[in-house]
């Protein structure tokens, strides 16, 4: 090939290389614009709100749309209580059903479990929400609850949290909702990062005599672990800003109870119910203010577990 | 804000624009209340068989509706709450009613048969204000002899999202009891100081349904349609009524419409021996000068066939047409303050 053409071949590659580098960048980067679009609007929208309360809006338990008083208190403790609830069982059983699927279930039974279990992370969450008020509520209300107020609604410090009338809504129905929405994201991301820790660590340490508790939490755990808390944060991600699902079972009601057992409002299921029909001005941005909350409090998470994962990676190395 | 606006009216006009393209060019849109969403598609379902005009109608809500007609994104706003006169001047815009609904308590109690259980309205407005928390509570079984009330706590269902159908509830509550009067006041959502929330009249119909010793309040159509157990309410006239089409006509006959106060009016607590107490009109916003004149001309005919032509649909859909003389009022409405640039009446 003469001199000339092979040059004239590596410029044109070069301009497609270029192209192709600018293309991806204006992809990513349209992310970043995004982003900081939707903070704009939400500080925009939020503007009168923040004027007219303060910092007082996130202390306030007020929301009285007849006299323009708005407070996120109640959302913004309904938010977190729930995804709380969520998380506490979720982890536990999600590790369980990741410890099976990859260490002790049998190899024709991985496939078709683990397939259900990711079945289950693609249902809507309005069907998990009707499914909530019609098939669970009830139950809980006949048969859980009454055991509850019995058993341990009569304890010192646990009692007034899980006492109440029995109505099957509430708080705790929220939370045990979106254990069960958030269990399949936590549980497949889980079984996936098991799957890669490297067959041979794991002989050895039963070579050595370990039983398979002592590999999960010594050799497995150890690890996976930065995908572990990953897996983690997504599902808390999910139950933060999970909507519907929550709306028909929480109660929808602006109050602050102790127990878990009385209805309760969160910020996503506020801002659902009542932006449709959300006339004036401070009502509104009254609303879009809780969007943004809800916005900052996912962004605060995620940092915090990014933190979290940074220091145990630098204490690991320190150790090292 | 205003970035929000021009956001929303860009979102709603490419959505009308696709639809639009699709059909005839005096397709009209309109938007707003949930509660009349049946019957306005019903209307249209048949108006486009007769006369080959589309009429599009999106439930997305009344305050939607509203802010959607003063946007004037769409060719009518429907709100299930009247606006007041000054606000109807201040838009330019022009309401009148077009079909009556009922709100109805509705209980979930064990042993009581369907429609016998009683209350006074101060009664139910002690309920929802929580100064009434057990079901066999003397002011209670004062109305209710003969009837077995538990000894169990009260569960109030309210709406959780803002709604035409607690601005008529609220209303009512407010003009019978002084206290929720001063206290709560009346709005399409008001500051509730018990019970717990369902979205749309479906979340408070599933709420009663699901929870034991609960009571709530439905349009009369969704008690009807899931066979709730409604309650007898005493009227301003002191006589206990069930609601049903005879009392809602008897509480729209004798309401005073004003069609120079944009017809605004509250059908509750009217007087009466057979008035249901707890009654409210649906109401469409036209703009009172609107640039697309033959699209408003189509709403108006619309409208005008429907009243001729679409009382018994609404009976079907459990909705009370609005009395004759009214229709009358309402097209002399048009004819005066609907009007094009040059100041010539639309409507003949």
């Amino acid at each position: 090939m003469p001199n000339f053409l092979r040059e004239s071949l590596h410029k044109r590659q070069t301009v497609l290389d270029s192209l192709f580098r600018t293309l991806t960048r204006i992809a990513a980067f349209s992310v970043l614009g995004l982003l900081a679009a939707i903070i704009a609007s939400l500080v925009v929208g939020s503007m009168p709100a923040i004027h007219a309360f303060g910092f007082g809006f996130i202390t306030s338990s007020e929301w009285d749309p007849v006299n323009d008083q708005y407070g996120a208190l109640i959302p913004i403790v309904g938010t977190l209580i729930t995804s709380g609830i969520a998380l506490l069982i979720a982890i536990p059983v999600s590790f369980g059903i990741a410890v099976f699927l990859t260490q002790l279930a049998p190899q024709w039974m991985r496939r078709p479990l683990g397939i259900a279990v990711e079945l289950l992370a693609g249902i809507p969450s309005i069907i998990y929400g009707m499914w909530g008020l019609f098939v669970f509520a009830p139950l809980f209300a006949d048969n859980i609850e009454p055991w509850l107020n019995d058993h341990i609604g009569t304890w010192p410090i646990l009692g007034p949290f899980l006492s109440g009338p029995p109505m099957g809504i509430g708080m705790l129905t929220a939370g045990l909702i979106l254990a069960i929405m958030v269990i399949p994201f936590i549980a497949s991301v889980m079984r996936d990062v098991f799957d890669v820790v490297p067959a041979m660590l794991k002989e050895s340490a039963y070579g050595l005599g370990a039983t398979t508790w002592e590999v999960m939490l010594k050799v497995v755990l150890p690890y996976t672990k930065i995908g572990v808390v990953g897996g983690i944060m997504l599902g808390l991600g999910r139950a933060l800003g999970e909507t519907m699902a929550v709306t028909f079972v929480i109660g929808n009601a602006h109050e602050l109870n102790k127990s878990l057992l009385m209805p309760g409002n969160s910020i996503s299921s506020a801002l659902a119910n009542e932006f449709a029909e959300a006339v004036g001005e401070l009502y509104t941005s009254a609303l879009i203010e809780l969007g943004l909350i809800l916005f900052f409090i996912t962004f605060v998470v995620l940092s915090l577990a990014r933190l979290m994962l940074h220091k145990l990676q630098q204490r690991e190395e320190h150790g090292a | 804000m205003k970035k929000m606006n021009s956001f929303l009216r860009i979102a709603t006009l490419s959505a009308s624009l696709a639809l639009s393209s699709a059909a005839a060019a005096t397709d009209i849109t309109g938007a707003g209340a949930t509660f009349p969403y049946p019957i306005y598609a019903k209307w249209a379902e048949v108006y486009k068989v007769k006369t080959g005009a589309g009429m599009n109608y999106q439930s997305i809500g009344s305050g939607g509706g509203i802010k959607q007609i003063q946007a004037k994104t769409v060719d009518f706003g429907a709100s299930d709450a009247p606006l007041h006169p000054e606000e109807l001047v201040k838009s330019g815009l022009m309401q009148f009613p077009t079909v009556i609904g009922g709100v109805v308590p509705v209980v979930n109690l064990e042993g009581v048969v369907a429609g016998s259980m009683k209350l006074s309205s101060q009664t139910l407005a002690d309920i929802y204000q929580g100064k009434i928390t057990k079901w066999n509570d003397a002011r209670i079984l004062a109305d209710n002899a003969g009837i077995a009330l538990p000894d169990k706590a009260i569960t109030v269902v309210h709406r959780a999202d803002g709604s035409g159908t607690t601005f008529i509830f609220t209303t009512y509550l407010a003009q019978v009891s002084t206290s929720w009067k001063t206290d709560i006041g009346s709005d399409k959502a008001v500051k509730w100081p018990v019970g717990t929330g369902g979205k749309g009249n479906e979340g408070v119909a599933s709420f009663v349904q699901t929870i034991k010793n609960s009571i709530g309040y439905v349009e009369y159509a969704y008690a009807l349609q899931n066979k709730m157990n409604f309650v007898q309410l005493k009227n301003r006239d002191g006589q206990f009524v069930s609601p049903n089409d005879d009392s809602f006509k008897a509480a729209a006959a004798n309401a005073k419409w004003d069609k120079n106060n944009g017809f605004y009016e509250i059908l509750t607590n009217e007087p009466g021996k057979t008035s249901w107490p707890i009654t409210g009109a649906t109401f469409v916003l036209i703009p009172k000068s609107p640039e697309k004149i033959e699209n408003a001309q189509e709403v108006l005919k619309f409208f005008d066939w429907a009243y001729n032509n679409g009382d018994k649909m609404a009976s079907d859909l459990d909705y009370v047409p609005l009395p004759a003389k009214l229709k009358v009022t309402i097209r002399d409405a048009w004819k005066e303050q609907v009007k094009d640039g040059s100041g010539k009446a639309l409507w003949k």
